[in-house]
């Protein structure tokens, strides 16, 4: 499957392209890389490598899905309120709370697939609002969008671990 | 991606179905049986199995990249890293 010349506006290589970019400037700023990081240090470049990975495979998806919207307006959500320093975390904890209860549209036709449906739902970003229809659809994309995603990531993690 | 019905009315089980098997195909743990042997509920299941899996691998994969990061020389392994993917 990686000997295939790569289609240069294929998924694959616009979320490698993002992700590459974005790591670059993740590890900029620590051109001295003499004793190893702390551990502090560690688990940022954890968090930002992780919200690196879903941010630039949402881009990639160019807004075509629920899902990616939901990502990245959940990540904007997030960013923002990292940056205001306030207690912003709750009220969109509170938010995503509320849209569960309320959204029930859709969801009367499920038969006996309300509870994996409805696990589901939390699980893929933006399903709490789909309908069944939608939620697999939408499912399907998402889990190609992933295992992309993983693929990629692993290749360039084993490349790095090379040295 | 497969075009919508109208919105509103009742899904047929039809539509259902077509969606569930496309979902099982894309499924590992359930790729080697044939079609309409798994129900849709373990469809499902082990969709959200599977998830949960990809998440967690994302997961460890990113902390595997901030280890590795840390003693990276990065320009040089970019070269490298996108000449790999291209051929």
């Amino acid at each position: 499957m990686d000997s295939q010349l790569l289609n240069p506006t294929s998924l694959k290589s616009r979320f490698t392209a993002r992700f590459l970019r974005a790591l670059t400037k993740i590890n900029a700023p620590n051109p001295i890389s003499s004793s190893s990081p702390t551990p502090r240090e560690i688990f940022q470049r954890y968090r930002r490598i992780k919200v690196a990975a879903d941010k630039s495979m949402a881009y990639s998806v160019r807004s075509r899905t629920t899902w990616s919207r939901a990502t990245l307006s959940r990540l904007r959500t997030r960013s923002r309120h990292r940056r205001l320093a306030s207690f912003g975390p709750r009220s969109s904890v509170t938010t995503a709370a509320v849209l569960k209860k309320t959204s029930s549209h859709g969801k009367e036709n499920e038969g006996g697939l309300g509870v994996q449906a409805g696990e589901l739902r939390e699980l893929v970003p933006g399903g709490e609002a789909m309908d069944l229809c939608n939620l697999l659809d939408e499912t399907a994309h998402y889990i190609k969008c992933l295992t992309t995603q993983v693929q990629v990531m692993k290749t360039i993690a084993n490349l790095y671990s090379l040295e | 991606m497969s075009s919508r019905r109208s919105g509103g009315s009742r899904m047929s089980d039809d539509q259902i179905a077509d969606l569930v098997s496309k979902l099982q195909r894309l499924i590992p743990e359930l790729r080697g049986r044939r079609s309409n042997k798994a129900s849709a509920s373990k469809v499902l299941q082990e969709t959200c199995n599977y998830i949960r899996n990809l998440h967690r691998e994302v997961e460890d994969l990113s902390d595997r990249l901030s280890q590795l990061l840390a003693s990276a020389d990065t320009d040089t392994d970019q070269a490298a890293i996108l000449t790999t993917l291209l051929i």
